[in-house]
This record gives structure tokens, C-alpha cells and sequence, in this order.
């Protein structure tokens, strides 16, 4: 198999908490891979360091045959793309500008009409030619992570990297967008590796998963062998059942499981930085007494 | 630029409804840099014509290109004399002043990613304050002679911000710890003024008081070219990164992951904007108001592509000035006053204005 992007033992963070330890993969053209995990795996960690926006320690990243820590930004801008969760809105530009910004990598101080071409074609192609001129704060959820997706496209990448592109969308919205990168995907014949909180949304679109626990990875591999109630147990702390929907693995989260002296987030690492937000679903038995009332 | 004359066309063969709208915001930015830079002309020639002596606008023009193309215009020698040594110099100073206040207000708060930054978040002003008040309370200055006070200006100013641009450069540079350092440092120094004023008797009150009230009395030809040289040299530099300070504002992670190197063109920019902004605070002091208010009004016309927005703060910066120094100079005639305090007292109603007019909603979002 040919392979696009290859990560080799990365290792980031500090001596006392690595983030990372020891990552590697191995992911090929047109494929879209995402990697799952509780919150603090280092889900998001995995994506900047690949993108060289956090400088791991050490390892190699590889785009086809070609070493990412050897590039200079701009180079790294020409290989990979990065749509990030949210952008800052302080001073927002519309969004036409905002997508030309994704053409910094391949043009000088002008733009020419070309690079605009290009961008009034990507905008099109997401369906949002009719917000070129609205303010980019202005926007709803779901169109903005559209435009940050349409800025990392016109950068013309063949790996594009998304830092949980559905986390702050309604389930319709989620679906857009996931649909938006599986098609580009299979038409650009682009790579695309995501992290994802949805098990669902990984287990219905992705060719391929990683699974992350605490700066390693545990498991990998396709949707049905990777996403098994023995896995997301270990990995979760969660009980769930797993129900096969038009032969994607449909998960069904049951109840949390008291971990065995070992959850990860309480102790003396309550005063570490990581998130501890849980974002675990309601349980099921929880959702049947609301009904039963 | 041709941007109008493009026939580039979608599938269907036309320019489609958003492409022509896209189409006329740009030639309304063309368009607006030039009605700013027409206003900058028609003021300069109307202020000329404000002062006990009276010269016609036409005059003004006649005695302004009669430099140039000698014997055209028959331009009397008074008024020729009056309008390129006392008037023409002042408003040249102002705007000047003006533009670079105005650019450099546009590029720190791009960088330090913040609207209430201004080109003295750094503790510019503070800095110079202090040198000011060394000079003429201990007599302490760098230069002799009739650059005293300002070469301990610009010396100190220089100081301020370098001590955060090092800090930055050793400690990483994110905008919140380049600004928190800058108000920490602007009290610093200002304590220290405090000190001297303290101690200082009448006149050397009257000195430091004068300087920080903000002034374009101070220009005159022989100054003119250094700050010349030094905008010839700096603005350039700072219109070639506005495509990465378009990017910047997006947030640090998104410049990197496009390819620029968001620390470094912070550093860059702190750095140059620090020397324009030095070099004219110590002729001018503290004129507060137009760095900070100038990028506002050219980001809510223009929107926010810096490759139009840093070259329209400039301007703006020099049409606010000018125009509240012609007052200054004339409203209670022969009493000059200072020019800090009416560019306030002038540009924030109009400011005001602006925001409650403004289209752009999102603009503090």
C-alpha cells in the first residue's frame, strides 16, 4: 500500500506528564481516519504536532516519503492543511478573505484572479457562495467550521487535518460536515485525519480509526473491529452496547463504570492543566426513568 | 488595479450575483483610498488659508507648486515665505504624525490580536515621558543641544518596548503577556514621572507638562527628512507582512498551520512599529487618541484585509490630526492649543458616530 502520511514514535509534552508517547502510523491516499479517545488522550495534541504547531520532542512525520520536521512553515502549509475547532473572531474578515487567507502558501503580496478563482470554486463546491460577503463572526456554527474547512481546501493539500470539526454543531450540521470531508475524500482523493468525540459519527464515516488512551495508542483498524464494547470499556470507562446499523457499529452508551482506583482526572492530577470536562452521554438506564415518568 | 476588467466566469458564462458584489467591495476600497487621500489634499490647501495673514485656497496651491515649477504662478514673496515655513512645515509634521500613529495603531492591534491596543501599549509613551523628565529635572540626556529632551525621548521609548519585545522573545509572545507587560512597565515609568514632577520646581514642570500634552509645534523642514528616512525605510516593511497579519487575527495555531510563523512576525512587527512610533512621539509627545481610534474607523469601512487597511489607518490618522490641529491652532487665536487635547476632543464624537452608524457589527464580537 502506498502510504501518505506516516508518523513515527512522536513523543511531546514534559519529562513529569508526557502527552504523547510513542505514537506511530501509518495512513494512505484517500482515506479518512479519525482518532478517538476520552478527553486529555492527547487527541487534539497528535493533530498540532503533526501539523508542526506544537514541536514534539521527538519522532518523524513523513507526507509521501518527504520529512515534516525538515520543512519550513510554508512548506508544511504546501503538504498539510489544518481546520482548527473554532477561530478567533476578534477582528473577522469576511468570508471571502478569510478563505483567500488559505492561499498564502502560493502567493505573494497580491492575490491574482486565479488564487480568487480558486476560492469562489471551493466556495461553491461547500455551498456557500451566498455568504461570501457576510462577516465571518456573523456566521452560525455550522458555516463557520464550513469556511474554515473551505480555507484549509484551497490551501491544495493532499492530508487535511481536523481538530474535532463537529463539537459545537447540531446533529444535522454534524452530518453536513462529515459528509463534506468523506466526499472530498473519495473525489479529491484527499487524506483526512480527524479528531472525534462522536463514536457514532467515527464508526459511520472513517475507513479507519485510532483509538487513544492517555498519550498512546491502544487500539487500530477498521470501524467494526476497533469500535467493540471490550475497547471502548477499557478506554471510556463506559458500559455500552454495540448494535450493528446498515453494518456500521452503532454504539449505545450504557452507564459509567467506577474505574479500579485508577480513573484518570481526579488526585494529584486535578492540578495538571488538561481539560476535565466530561462529555460523557447520559445513560440509558438515566433516559428510561425520564420516560417511564 | 484591474480587478474591475477581470473576465474570469463561472460555469453558466457570467460573473454570478456574489462575484459581482465581491466585485464592486473591491473597487469601493480602491475608491476610498483615493477620496482619503483627495480629503489630505483639499484640507492641506484649506488650512493653509487659516492665520492672521490672508491667502486664498488657490494661493495656497499657487505658492505650493511655485516651488517646483518657479515663475508659473505669480506668487507674492510674503506669502510664499508664510505658507512653506510656518504653515505648509506644521501640517506636513501632522501628518506625519498622523500616519505614522495611524499605522502603527493598525498593526499592534493586529498582533497583539486586542481593540484597545494602541502604538503605546508597549509603554512607548510612558518611556518617553520618563525620558523627558530625566532630561529636565536632572539634566540626564544622551544629546546635547537643542535635542535635550528629544533624543532622551527616543531613547527611552526605544528602552520600554524593547525590555517587552526581549521579554517576549525569551518568555514566547502571546498577545495577553505582551500586553499585561506593557501596562506593568507603562505604570513603572509613569510612577518615575510622577517622582520628577514631584521634586520638579515651575519650570521644569511647565517643560514636562507641555511634552506630555501631545504638540506639532516642534516641526520644522530640518526634522522632516529624518522621519522621512524613517518611514521610507519601516512602512514598507510593515505593508509586506499584511497578508500574515490578515492571517494572525485568526488566532496564532490557524497562522501557523497556513505558514506563518506567527511569534516571529510579532517580534518583527513590535520591533519596526516601536521605531516609528518613537521617532515621532519624541517631536510630537503623546497624542494618544489617533492610534487607537484611526485603525477603527479605516476596519470599519474597509473591513479587514490589511494590505488596504494599514495604508487607510495611516491616513485617516493624518486627516483626524491635521484637522483637529487647524482648529487647535484657530479657535482661540492667537492661543494655541495643544493638539493632543483636541484630536480627543474632536475625534471622539466623530468616533461615536462611527460606532453607532457603523455596518460592521461583529467588529467587537
Amino acid at each position: 500500500m502506498m502510504i501518505q502520511l506516516q508518523a513515527k514514535g512522536i513523543v511531546f509534552g514534559y519529562d513529569s506528564s508526557p502527552i504523547l508517547k510513542d505514537v506511530s502510523f501509518e495512513i494512505g491516499p484517500s482515506r479518512l481516519v479519525t482518532i478517538v479517545g476520552p478527553n486529555g488522550s492527547g487527541k487534539s495534541t497528535l493533530i498540532k504536532c503533526i501539523d508542526r504547531i506544537l514541536a514534539p520532542k521527538s519522532g518523524n512525520i513523513l507526507i509521501d516519503r518527504k520529512d515534516v520536521t525538515k520543512m519550513d512553515r510554508i512548506d508544511i502549509a504546501r503538504n498539510l492543511s489544518y481546520v482548527p475547532q473554532s477561530s478567533d473572531r476578534t477582528f473577522s474578515s469576511n468570508v471571502f478573505d478569510t478563505v483567500l487567507m488559505g492561499r498564502r502558501p502560493h502567493i505573494g503580496w497580491l492575490s491574482s484572479n486565479d488564487d480568487e478563482d480558486k476560492v469562489w470554486e471551493v466556495l461553491r463546491l461547500l455551498g456557500i457562495e451566498d455568504l461570501a460577503m457576510s462577516g465571518f463572526g456573523e456566521l452560525s456554527g455550522g458555516q463557520q467550521q464550513k469556511v474554515l474547512i473551505a480555507r484549509a481546501l484551497v490551501q491544495e493539500t493532499k492530508v487535511m487535518l481536523l481538530d474535532e470539526p463537529t463539537s459545537n454543531l447540531d446533529v444535522w450540521h454534524q452530518l453536513d460536515v462529515m459528509n463534506i470531508v468523506s466526499d472530498l475524500v473519495k473525489k479529491r482523493r484527499m487524506t483526512a485525519l480527524m479528531a472525534l468525540h462522536d463514536l457514532n459519527l467515527a464508526s459511520k464515516y472513517s475507513h479507519s480509526i485510532i483509538m487513544m488512551k492517555k498519550g498512546k495508542i491502544v487500539a487500530v483498524g477498521d470501524p467494526a473491529s476497533v469500535m467493540t464494547p471490550e475497547n471502548i470499556e477499557a478506554i471510556y470507562n463506559v458500559e455500552v452496547a454495540v448494535r450493528s446499523q446498515s453494518e456500521e457499529p452503532f454504539i449505545v452508551p450504557i452507564r459509567q463504570i467506577k474505574s479500579n482506583g485508577s480513573r484518570p482526572n481526579t488526585g494529584e492530577r486535578f492540578f495538571s492543566s488538561r481539560k476535565k470536562r466530561s462529555r460523557l452521554p447520559r445513560s440509558l438506564s438515566e433516559i428510561k426513568e425520564i420516560k417511564l415518568s | 488595479m484591474a480587478k474591475t476588467v477581470r473576465r474570469t466566469t463561472t460555469r453558466a458564462g457570467n460573473r454570478s450575483r456574489m462575484q459581482e458584489a465581491h466585485d464592486s467591495f473591491v473597487f469601493a476600497r480602491h475608491f476610498f483610498m483615493v477620496v482619503i487621500i483627495a480629503i489630505i489634499i483639499v484640507l492641506t490647501g484649506v488650512i493653509i488659508t487659516l492665520g492672521p495673514l490672508d491667502i486664498s485656497v488657490a494661493e495656497a496651491y499657487q505658492a505650493l507648486i511655485d516651488r517646483f515649477y518657479p515663475g508659473y504662478f505669480n506668487v507674492e514673496p510674503l506669502t510664499s515665505r508664510v505658507v512653506w515655513n510656518i504653515r505648509f512645515p506644521r501640517i506636513v509634521g501632522g501628518i506625519m504624525a498622523g500616519i505614522g500613529f495611524g499605522v502603527c495603531g493598525c498593526v499592534m492591534q493586529a498582533v497583539l490580536k486586542n481593540p484597545l491596543a494602541s502604538p503605546f501599549t508597549l509603554g512607548i509613551s510612558a518611556g518617553a515621558q520618563f525620558g523627558i523628565s530625566l532630561a529636565a529635572v536632572i539634566g540626564i540626556s544622551v544629546l546635547g543641544g537643542p535635542y535635550i529632551l528629544i533624543g532622551n525621548a527616543f531613547l527611552f521609548a526605544l528602552l520600554c518596548s524593547g525590555f517587552i519585545i526581549a521579554l517576549a522573545a525569551i518568555k514566547g509572545a502571546t498577545s495577553e503577556t505582551l500586553i499585561l507587560a506593557g501596562i506593568a512597565v507603562n505604570y513603572f515609568f509613569s510612577a518615575m514621572s510622577q517622582l520628577f514632577k514631584y521634586f520638579a520646581d515651575d519650570e521644569q514642570l511647565r517643560l514636562m507638562t507641555s511634552w506630555g500634552m501631545g504638540d506639532l509645534s516642534a516641526f520644522s523642514w530640518n526634522k522632516i527628512p529624518l522621519i522621512l528616512v524613517v518611514f521610507a525605510v519601516c512602512i514598507p516593511l510593515l505593508m509586506h507582512k499584511a497578508w500574515d497579519l490578515n492571517i494572525m487575527t485568526s488566532g496564532d495555531e490557524t497562522a501557523k498551520s497556513i505558514g506563518v510563523n506567527a511569534e516571529h512576525v510579532r517580534i518583527f512587527i513590535m520591533i519596526i512599529s516601536s521605531i516609528v512610533v518613537a521617532t515621532v512621539v519624541c517631536f510630537t509627545g503623546t497624542i494618544s487618541f489617533i492610534g487607537l481610534v484611526a485603525p477603527h474607523m479605516a476596519r470599519m469601512i474597509l473591513g479587514g484585509d490589511h494590505r488596504f487597511l494599514i495604508p487607510a489607518s495611516g491616513i485617516l490618522g493624518a486627516v483626524v490630526l491635521v484637522a483637529a490641529d487647524a482648529v487647535a491652532m484657530n479657535l482661540i487665536a492667537p492661543t494655541v492649543i495643544p493638539t493632543g487635547i483636541m484630536t480627543s476632543v474632536i475625534g471622539v464624537p466623530f468616533f461615536m458616530y462611527l460606532m453607532l452608524k457603523g455596518r460592521r457589527k461583529e467588529f467587537w464580537a
